[in-house]
C-alpha cells in the first residue's frame, strides 16, 4: 500500500466517522421532545372563542369568522358565533350571556365606543380575554386589531388632494352613518389633511348610511352642481359602489377621483377598482386581520397573563389598490377560498 | 266654505309648489334641466314603490313586506347570474318567486282573514331572513359579468331622460289604466271603500285582494330590478332600513287614505314630487343628514296639521279602519 493510499483511506474513515456521528447520536435517542408545545396545546385545547359581530353576512365578518376559524379549530379550539344583526340592543344582551358562559375569549366588533364598553370591562374582571376588531370602543382590552381610520380618512384624503392638483379643487366627502365612530374618527382624518390644503373646497360633506342608493343620489345631485368635481373621498366600498355609478353616468369616470376603503374582497374591491370605478381602495386586508386575532388568541392563552392584565393593539397594514395591483392575486381575497 | 273642499292633496301639492319655487328663487343651479332630471331619478324607485303600495291601500291593505320583495327576488337574479345561470333563467326565477309571495301574502289575508298589517309584516320578515339564510352568500350581492346589459334599465338613458324616469313614467300610465279603465281596477275601488257592499253586489272581493298583493309583490321586485341595475348591486340589507316608512310616507302625503277607496296615481306622483324637491334642495344646500331629518319631519307635520285642521275628523267623515 502506497502512503498516497493510506492517506485517503484514513480521510475517508474519518469523514465517515464524523458522518455517523452526526447521525446516529439522533437516531439512538428517538427524537427530541420541544418542551414548550405541549403546554401550547394544552392552552388551546377544547377553549372556546365567541364571536359577536354587528352582523353576519358581509364580507367583514363572514372573513373574519372564517379566518379565525381555520386558524384555531385545528388546535381543538370551538369558535362560537352569535348574530345581533345591526341591533345594539340584541347585541348587548348577547354580551351579557356571554359573559355567563364563559368563554376563553369573545371577539367584540363594536357598533359604536360606548355601548358595550361597561361589559367589556367586567367580562376581562370575570376572567375572559376581550379581542376588539376593527372597532375598538372606549374601553382598551387585551388586544385590538383593526384599521386606523384616522389613518384611513387622511390617506384616501391624501390621495383625493393629490388628484385634484392643477384642478378646480373642488372635492365631496360620502360618510357613512352620523352615529358610527369609524366614520367620525375617519372624518378627522379627512379634516386633518384637508386643514393643510386650504385650496380645497369641500363642496358637499353628507353621510349617506352606508347606503349604496343614497350615495348614488347625493353624488348625481352634487356632481350637477358641480361638474368640475375634481374628486370624492368615500367611507367603505360597499357604499360607494352607489357613489362610482353615479359618477359613471354623469360620464366623469377618470375625471372625478374616486376613494375610498374596505376589506378587500375580491368583488367588493379589486374587480372594482380594474372597472374604473374606484381609482383607489384602501383595504385593511380582512384574511391578515383575521390571522392578527388568532394570533393574540394563541398567545393569550399560552402566556399565562390574566385577562386585563396586558393591552396592546395591533392596527392593520392599509393595503392601497389602486390600477397596478388590482390584477394581482394577493392584493384581494375571495370568501369562498377563506371558507375552505 | 271652499276653505273645506282643499284636499290633503292640495295642501300637499300647495307645499310642493311653495317649495319649489322658493328652491327656484334662492338656490342657483336648481332650475336646470339636468337637476331636475336628477330630482327625478333618484325619487324613481320610490315613486314605483308607491305605486305599488297605493294599489294596496287604496284596497284598503297596507304591505310593509314591499322592502323585502325589493331585495330578495332581484337579489336572488344577482345571486344566479353571479353563480353561472343565465339571466333569462334567473329572472323567471325571481318573478316565480314574487309571484308566489304575492299569493301566499294574498291567501293569508283574503282567505285566512289575518289583518294585513301583521301578515305582511312577519312574511317580510321571513322572505328577507329566507334570502339571508338561503339565497344570499352575502348582504351585498354585487354585479357580475353575466349581467351585461342589463344595468341599462338603471343607468341608460333614451332620449336623453335617464331610464328610471321612463320606467316609473310607464308603471304610472299602467297601474292609472289598471286602477281607472280595467274591470279588476273598479273591484280594488268597491273593494277598498267598502268590502261587505262590494260582496253583497257579487264582487270577487277575494280574488281581488289576492290580486292586488301579486301587483304589489311584482311592482315591488321590478322595482328592485330598477335600483340593482341603478347601483350596479343589490344591498339586501335595504331591508333593516326605514325605506318603507318613506314609501308609505309617499303615498298617505299624496292624499290616499288608508281607510281606502280614494286617490289614484296622481297623488303617488304628488307625493313622490314633494320628497324629491325636498331632498335634492336639501343635498344642493348641503344640510346635514339630522337637519334633512328635521325638515322632512317638520314638512310632514305641516302637512298631517293642515289636513286635519281643514278636513276635520268627526263621525260621519271617519270611516271604519281609519288609523
Amino acid at each position: 500500500m502506497s502512503v498516497q493510499l493510506k492517506r485517503t483511506a484514513l480521510r475517508l474513515i474519518v469523514a465517515a466517522s464524523a458522518v455517523a456521528a452526526m447521525v446516529l447520536p439522533a437516531r439512538a435517542q428517538q427524537g427530541l421532545d420541544e418542551p414548550f408545545q405541549g403546554p401550547f396545546k394544552a392552552a388551546l385545547a377544547g377553549k372556546t372563542v365567541a364571536y359577536l359581530p354587528v352582523a353576519m353576512n358581509f364580507d367583514l365578518t363572514e372573513g373574519w369568522f372564517a379566518g379565525v376559524k381555520r386558524e384555531l379549530e385545528p388546535f381543538g379550539m370551538k369558535v362560537i358565533v352569535r348574530d345581533p344583526n345591526w341591533s345594539t340592543s340584541a347585541g348587548a344582551q348577547a354580551l351579557t350571556t356571554l359573559i355567563s358562559e364563559k368563554p376563553s375569549v369573545i371577539i367584540v366588533h363594536n357598533p359604536d365606543v360606548q355601548t358595550y364598553a361597561k361589559l367589556l370591562q367586567r367580562a376581562e374582571k370575570e376572567g375572559i380575554f376581550i379581542i376588539q376588531i376593527n372597532m375598538g370602543s372606549v374601553y382598551r382590552s387585551s388586544a385590538f386589531v383593526g384599521a386606523n381610520w384616522i389613518e384611513v380618512g387622511e390617506r384616501a384624503t391624501e390621495a383625493v388632494v393629490k388628484a385634484c392638483e392643477g384642478k378646480s379643487g373642488k372635492i365631496a366627502v360620502m360618510q357613512g352613518a352620523l352615529s358610527a365612530a369609524t366614520s367620525a374618527y375617519t372624518l378627522k382624518g379627512v379634516e386633518d389633511v384637508l386643514a393643510k390644503h386650504p385650496n380645497i373646497k369641500v363642496v358637499s360633506s353628507q353621510a349617506a348610511d352606508w347606503d349604496a342608493a343614497k350615495a348614488k343620489a347625493i353624488t348625481q345631485t352634487v356632481l350637477k352642481q358641480n361638474p368640475d368635481l375634481c374628486g370624492i373621498v368615500g367611507f367603505w366600498d360597499g357604499m360607494d359602489i352607489g357613489t362610482a355609478a353615479a359618477v359613471k353616468e354623469a360620464g366623469l369616470t377618470g375625471k372625478v377621483f374616486v376613494a375610498t376603503s374596505g376589506g378587500g374582497e375580491r368583488k367588493g374591491a379589486c374587480e372594482l377598482v380594474k372597472s374604473g370605478a374606484f381609482d383607489l381602495n384602501l383595504s385593511y386586508d380582512v384574511p391578515t386581520q383575521a390571522a392578527d386575532m388568532a394570533a393574540m388568541i394563541k398567545w393569550l392563552l399560552s402566556s399565562g397573563v390574566k385577562p386585563g392584565q396586558v393591552k396592546g393593539s395591533i392596527y392593520t397594514t392599509l393595503i392601497p389598490i389602486t390600477k397596478e395591483n388590482a390584477d394581482s392575486q394577493t392584493a384581494c381575497w375571495n370568501l369562498s377560498d377563506l371558507k375552505k | 266654505m271652499a276653505l273645506s273642499r282643499v284636499s290633503q292633496q292640495g295642501i300637499v301639492l300647495g307645499i310642493f309648489a311653495v317649495m319649489f319655487v322658493a328652491f327656484v328663487v334662492f338656490l342657483p343651479g336648481f332650475f336646470t334641466t339636468a337637476n331636475m332630471l336628477t330630482l327625478l331619478q333618484n325619487v324613481s324607485v320610490l315613486g314605483i314603490l308607491g305605486l305599488a303600495m297605493a294599489i294596496v291601500v287604496i284596497g284598503r291593505g297596507i304591505d310593509i313586506s314591499l322592502i323585502a320583495v325589493l331585495a330578495v327576488p332581484p337579489g336572488l337574479v344577482l345571486q344566479m347570474v353571479q353563480d353561472g345561470s343565465s339571466l333569462p333563467a334567473a329572472l323567471s326565477v325571481a318573478l316565480l318567486l314574487a309571484v308566489a309571495f304575492g299569493v301566499f301574502n294574498g291567501w293569508l289575508i283574503a282567505y285566512a282573514e289575518v289583518p294585513a298589517l301583521f301578515t305582511t309584516l312577519a312574511s317580510g320578515l321571513f322572505l328577507a331572513g329566507f334570502g339571508q339564510a338561503a339565497l344570499f352568500s352575502l348582504d351585498v350581492v354585487q354585479w357580475s359579468p353575466g349581467m351585461q346589459g342589463f344595468e341599462w334599465l338603471g343607468q341608460g338613458r333614451l332620449l336623453g331622460v335617464p331610464l328610471p324616469i321612463i320606467v316609473f313614467a310607464l308603471a304610472c300610465l299602467l297601474v292609472a289604466f289598471l286602477l281607472r279603465s280595467t274591470r279588476p281596477g273598479a273591484y280594488i275601488y268597491a273593494v277598498g271603500d267598502n268590502p261587505n257592499t262590494a260582496r253583497v253586489t257579487g264582487i270577487p272581493t277575494r280574488p281581488i285582494i289576492v290580486l292586488q298583493y301579486v301587483l304589489a309583490a311584482l311592482i315591488g321586485c321590478f322595482a328592485g330590478l330598477v335600483m340593482a341595475s341603478s347601483v350596479n348591486s343589490m344591498p339586501t340589507r335595504i331591508f333593516n332600513s326605514t325605506m318603507i316608512y318613506d314609501v308609505i310616507l309617499v303615498v298617505v302625503l299624496g292624499g290616499i287614505g288608508l281607510s281606502g277607496g280614494r286617490g289614484g296615481v296622481l297623488n303617488v306622483v304628488i307625493g313622490t314630487l314633494l320628497i324629491g324637491t325636498m331632498l335634492n334642495g336639501m343635498t344642493i344646500m348641503d344640510v346635514s343628514y339630522s337637519g334633512q331629518n328635521l325638515v322632512k319631519g317638520v314638512v310632514l307635520l305641516i302637512a298631517v296639521i293642515a289636513d286635519s285642521f281643514v278636513n276635520p275628523r268627526n263621525e260621519e267623515t271617519a270611516q271604519q279602519g281609519d288609523i
